[in-house]
């Protein structure tokens, strides 16, 4: 396992402030996730370890939440908010721009690895519908000419992504 | 966990009717008790594991007697009789416990359709491959399907495929589409066997039993995941496919792996096991046993099995054998090494054998490490019925004590051996041939079978029938699950011929069945004073063990076994 | 005719130049009811809670001060309060503007909550997709504890509180109380049985524990300031204080907007307040409070009797804005997320939809929802692919009510009332959409047609 240092150290800070080690398990999946892109094998079994758990009970988390992933994703995760009020505002419309743009359907990754498009559901921001986040920034009222634009910035590597 | 002490009783209304059941129990606990048409079907929850309310097959409707919030005044109606508050909606029968006065529905037209609803819905992802199912016949959702189900499908989509045929450790195989995702196996990994390898991944309709990739479930308590599925999605790797289960008679049993003694089923066709699996008893065993007890037959099919009588390594009839013991016997300075893996029938008998002859007797303690369930350190079944019988008055060593020498030096001439090898305990039986002739009594060959003078093949536990006292002094009888090897008779009615040929007033003859031999058995032995073989319940019989609260017994804590302090004893 | 918001949590949050740290906060008086609730009694707090009646906001509605009230004091154990920031009913984006533009409300809020039911410790579990929420309340926090409002012997105090903001990671069940505090307990968030596991009793840890919204949290703030009987004068009895309605869907201008409860008719809501429909549209359907809300049709006439005997009708734009009239309507005002659509939406492909969501959401412990909910969803996703069968609306409305009451959690209330709703509003269109299908297939034509919703 390969984590940084200020990885371990949030991790070291992290554990001791639950009254109960495994519920710092969800917590160091992002954490782990963060610094290494997404959850091997090799990520849960050393979580496991980290909180004396079995890496089955790490694993069953994992692949309980969304969020965290358990095959590499690419440089730019797309998430297109899909949920009805979204929906209502053309965020079909909208991942089909992505999909087209970047040749990758909805739920994988592109070829070149920039892009992993993924629907998501309702984000708690339907007011300014459709929602669609690129790493941790979110982006709001993502229609046609708003979609095309991020389209060039994930292109040309200006997005901000957090 | 439900740990239930019956102490009391409540009185409780079921779907009209009044009926007493037992305090504190939960409502599928309490309908088992009512009877057998208001049992409650379910999936999910066992007796021995927490509940987790999750397959909402057990959905009964419950009210309580009214009573005021402020005064606590009972409310009446019209009629002056208290009112029942309804819950508004089903309530899962095994999380509800039952109290005073509850009112319980067991089959309005409602919940038959939730229990419709719920059958229809475990079907619709299920593959419906039954003819090619192992669990057919005890699989409960079969069952319930033939009660609850609609019998047509309503449901045109595609079914959700997952993995079949998973190997979850060496005795266990999952298929994962037949799995209803009760958690039994994953409660019982848990909290019982504490190996917690089991799991669910991924969401939703999507959920899927497994183990962590590079573990297993090998732990020797596995198959009892296979016991407690409710459905066909764990198997027994060895059983699969060998015999479909309403072929097989059921035999209870008790397995002889270690002092624990825990409650068997064996299931068998034509003279052949094919599987033992446990029986519920709470003061012993639960509902649960370990993998190793339920292969112990095997032993009994192996090539080393002995399978007839011999003198001087000749097959000879019964009765030469007899002839060739008595005539050793009777020669005097008799040597006899018993054993705590034979009845108490079979140790009575010895016993009055001993005492016959004169002979130095000795035992050997058979120790293994526990695992703090269901094996104790204790490996054989019985030492307690050494103890009741008063073959022994003492726990014995690991080794041979003095009879050993005395073998050695010559002073033994005849030596009545049961199972041991007397190699394995340090004798070289090639010195010893000259002046000691062996009597072997034992199921398989080995060096000291080969060298004995006299061979008497022993039966298996599933041969025959008799008793152990286990490592709580609880007497539990066991069932002939089926026929000996042709022409072989058990240990104890061979030990009843010897002792008829020793002694014609032994009253040996009188004891044919097993019912007669307990007659005096229970004359004779003060700790079985009254007790009768007829009357010995399925569940065992705790005996008093208040005079050998001294020793000091090889089993730590377990399941069962809580060790008595030193400072109680003294 | 616009109408004037009455912004009671959401008072500053907007205005131009108020900012999210702490010493903006403490220059508009934060932090002084705090200092207020120190020098009352715990229990006189909760006297106050339960005295101002407000309801919980995230979604059932209880009221606070009696789930406060169930709280096991007597056990010996710790006692918990998590905050509920898991926001995630669909249509519901109110806790989001509390966490990013107003913090310190929040976190003035849960100490005041727990030195009242007596906590020393407190979570705040927030959706993982908020990551700017999170950094927001993690600077937050220690801003307050560098000023001593919380931590050890909060302002000079024998009281302690820490907080922990805990990150969800995409699952809609955390926002189930017990699902959520599995999930806090490093474990799948399966909701658990109630009985026994109320959390009052046996919540985190085996420990009472008191859930509570972002919102109520906030309110409880605002009790304290004024007075629970004070407080009871916003809004109508049972209906206290104010609301911060989500509107979402084909208005003007969609957005969030705080009056108090019954202050407002959702027909003043979408036209006066969210600038009406689009241009040349109509309404065809309101959900009021969340996704799994009843849906409402615009055409729809409510009427019937209101608890104090009176009767009322009226129609959809007529309906006040509280607990208490939408559940009279058939609905529930929940998470107050209310999403509009016009007369262009197809009433199939949105639930299509909504199904889509519980389907996905579901935590598949339990079988009727594990089992019925992707059901419907295969239902309705086929009849939108062009595979509608008529026998379809009847089925749907069936499996939907073998899952209703008879879950281990209100997800399967949450997943089969919009289902039976929108089939009794909308059945029809259900029935056409079949009908329409099965002709084109019978002339050999291509069924399937383009979606917008699913």
């Amino acid at each position: 396992m390969d984590l940084k240092q200020s990885t371990l150290d949030k991790i070291d800070k992290l554990v001791p402030r639950y009254p109960d080690k495994r519920s710092a398990a969800l917590p160091l999946c992002h954490l782990v996730q963060e610094d290494l892109g997404y959850l091997s094998n090799e990520s849960i079994e050393w979580i496991a370890e980290r909180l004396e758990l079995e890496p089955i009970n790490i694993s069953e988390i994992v692949t309980f939440y969304p969020m965290l992933k358990t095959e590499a994703q690419g440089k730019y995760q797309v998430r297109v908010c899909r949920t009805l009020s979204c929906a209502l505002a053309g965020a079909y419309k909208t991942c089909k721009q992505f999909e087209e743009a970047f040749d990758c359907k909805v739920g994988s990754t592109s070829e070149d690895g920039l892009v992993s498009l993924e629907y998501v559901e309702c984000h708690a921001d339907c007011g300014r519908a459709p929602v669609v986040m690129i790493g941790e920034k979110e982006y709001t009222g993502v229609k046609t000419d708003e979609a095309n634009e991020l389209i060039e910035k994930i292109k040309s590597g200006t997005v901000e992504t957090e | 966990m439900l740990e239930v002490q019956v102490t009391d009783t409540v009185t409780i209304n079921v779907d009209g009717e009044l009926a007493q059941v037992p305090k504190g129990v939960n409502v599928i606990e309490a309908m088992r008790v009512v009877g057998k048409e208001k049992e409650i079907p379910h999936y999910c929850y066992h007796p021995k594991l927490s509940v987790v309310g999750n397959c909402r097959m057990c959905l009964v409707e419950v009210g309580n007697p009214m009573r005021d919030r402020q005064t606590g005044e009972a409310i009446l109606d019209e009629n002056g009789i208290q009112k029942i508050g309804w819950a508004p909606k089903p309530v899962i029968a095994c999380a509800t416990n039952v109290s005073e006065g509850m009112h319980v529905r067991t089959n309005t037209p409602s919940l038959v359709d939730c229990r419709n609803g719920v059958t229809e819905f475990l079907l619709i992802n299920h593959p419906l491959d039954c003819p090619i199912c192992d669990q057919a016949g005890e699989c409960r959702l079969q069952e319930f399907s033939a009660e609850h189900g609609r019998g047509y499908s309503r449901f045109k989509e595609e079914k959700n495929v997952k993995p079949k045929r998973t190997r979850l450790g060496p005795r266990v195989t999952l298929d994962d589409e037949r799995c209803i995702l009760c958690s039994r196996c994953v409660r019982f990994s848990q909290e019982v066997a504490k190996d917690d390898v089991l799991g669910f991944v991924d969401r939703g309709t999507y959920s899927t039993l497994t183990c962590y990739p590079g573990k297993e479930l090998s732990n020797n308590y596995s198959l009892n995941t296979v016991d407690i599925c409710p459905v066909g999605a764990l198997t027994s790797t060895d059983f699969r496919f060998k015999m479909r289960v309403w072929f097989l008679k059921r035999t209870h049993s008790i397995c002889t792996e270690s002092s624990v003694g825990s409650n068997t089923e064996i299931w068998s066709r034509e003279g052949k096991i094919y599987r033992i699996t446990p029986r519920r008893n709470d003061a012993v065993n639960d509902t649960w046993m370990t993998d190793s007890g339920r292969g112990l037959f095997k032993e009994f099919e192996s090539e080393d099995r002995l399978k007839s009588y011999s003198v001087d390594q000749v097959a000879k009839s019964l009765d030469d054998a007899i002839a060739a013991t008595r005539a050793l016997l009777e020669s005097g300075s008799v040597g006899v090494i018993g054993s705590a893996h034979s009845s108490l029938e079979e140790q009575y008998l010895l016993h009055k054998i001993v005492k016959h002859t004169g002979a130095s007797y000795e035992m050997i303690q058979h120790i293994g490490e526990g695992d703090g369930l269901l094996m104790s350190e204790d490996r054989t079944p019985n030492l307690r019925g050494a103890l009741i019988t008063g073959l022994i008055n003492e726990l014995p060593e690991t080794q041979l004590g003095q009879l050993k020498g005395a073998i050695e030096s010559g002073q033994i001439k005849t030596l009545l051996v049961f199972n041991e090898d007397l190699e394995q305990l340090g004798m070289d039986l090639s010195k010893l041939k000259e002046s000691v002739q062996v009597i072997y009594f034992g199921s398989s060959k080995n060096s000291t079978s080969e060298q004995a003078k006299v061979v008497f093949p022993s039966l298996s536990v599933f041969e025959k029938e008799g008793t152990f006292v286990n490592q709580n002094f609880i007497l539990q009888k066991f069932k002939q699950a089926i026929l000996p090897p042709m022409g072989l008779m058990s240990d104890c009615g061979v030990l009843k011929a010897i002792l008829n040929e020793l002694d014609k007033e032994s009253n040996a003859v009188a004891m044919a069945t097993v019912d007669e031999l307990w007659g005096e058995i229970s004359e004779n032995v003060e700790l079985l004073k009254s007790v009768r073989w007829s009357e010995i319940p399925e569940e065992g019989l705790a005996l008093d063990a208040e005079a050998f609260a001294n020793m000091n017994f090889v089993e730590t804590e377990n399941l069962k076994y809580k060790p008595k302090l030193v400072s109680e004893t003294i | 005719m616009a109408i004037e918001e009455k912004r009671l949590i959401l008072k500053y949050a907007d205005q131009p130049g108020y900012t999210n740290d702490i010493d903006c906060y403490i220059q508009h008086g934060g932090y002084e009811d705090l200092k207020k609730a120190f020098k009352m009694k715990p229990e006189d707090i909760c006297q106050e809670v339960l005295d101002s009646g407000v309801r919980g906001r995230g979604g059932a509605g209880f009221p606070a001060g009696m789930k406060w009230k169930f709280l096991d004091r007597k056990s010996g154990k710790p006692i918990y309060l998590i905050c509920n920031a898991d926001e995630s009913e669909p249509g519901t984006f109110k806790d989001r503007q509390i966490i990013h533009k107003d913090p310190h409300q929040l976190i003035e809020g849960i100490l005041c909550s727990a030195y009242a039911i007596q906590a020393k410790l407190a979570f705040i579990y927030i959706r993982g997709e908020f990551f700017e929420g999170y950094k927001i309340l993690e600077r937050a926090i220690e801003e307050a504890r560098d000023k001593n409002f919380l931590g050890d012997n909060i302002l000079g105090s024998d009281y302690s509180c820490d907080i922990i903001v805990h990150r969800g990671a995409g699952a809609y069940i955390c926002g189930e109380e017990t699902g959520l505090i599995e999930s806090l307990e490093g474990k799948r968030a399966n909701p658990r049985i109630k009985p026994p596991y109320f959390p009052a009793a046996l919540g985190l840890y085996q420990c009472p524990t008191i859930v509570n919204n972002v919102e109520t949290l906030c309110d409880v703030k605002h009790v304290i300031n004024m007075g629970g009987k004070e407080f009871a004068k916003i809004g109508t009895p049972g209906n206290t204080g104010t609301r911060i309605w989500c509107v979402s869907g084909h208005v003007q201008k969609p957005g969030y907007y705080e009056f108090p409860c019954a202050g407002i008719t959702l027909g003043e809501l979408i036209y006066d307040v969210c600038g009406g429909l689009l241009p040349g549209r109509k309404l065809k359907a309101v959900i009021p409070g969340g996704s799994s809300s009843k849906i409402l049709r615009a055409d729809e006439r409510f009427t019937g009797k209101k608890k104090d005997g009176t009767e009322f009708d009226w129609g959809i734009e007529d309906i006040p804005m509280d607990f208490d009239s939408l559940s009279l309507v058939g609905s529930m005002s929940g998470s107050g997320g209310v999403i509009i659509m016009d007369d262009s939406t197809d009433m199939v492909e949105a639930l299509a939809n909504i199904n889509y969501f519980y389907a996905h959401e579901s935590c598949g412990q339990c079988t009727p929802c594990r089992e019925g909910v992707p059901w419907m969803k295969k239902i309705t996703t086929r009849m939108c692919s062009g595979g509608a069968r008529e026998e379809d609306v009847d089925l749907l409305k069936s499996v939907a009510d073998q899952i209703a009451g008879r879950t281990i959690c209100a997800f399967g209330e949450a997943a089969s009332w919009p289902v039976q709703s929108f089939i009794a509003k909308f059945k029809d269109e259900f029935e056409a959409k079949a009908k329409e299908q099965a002709l084109l297939r019978k002339q050999g034509e291509n069924t399937a047609t383009e979606t917008s919703l699913i």
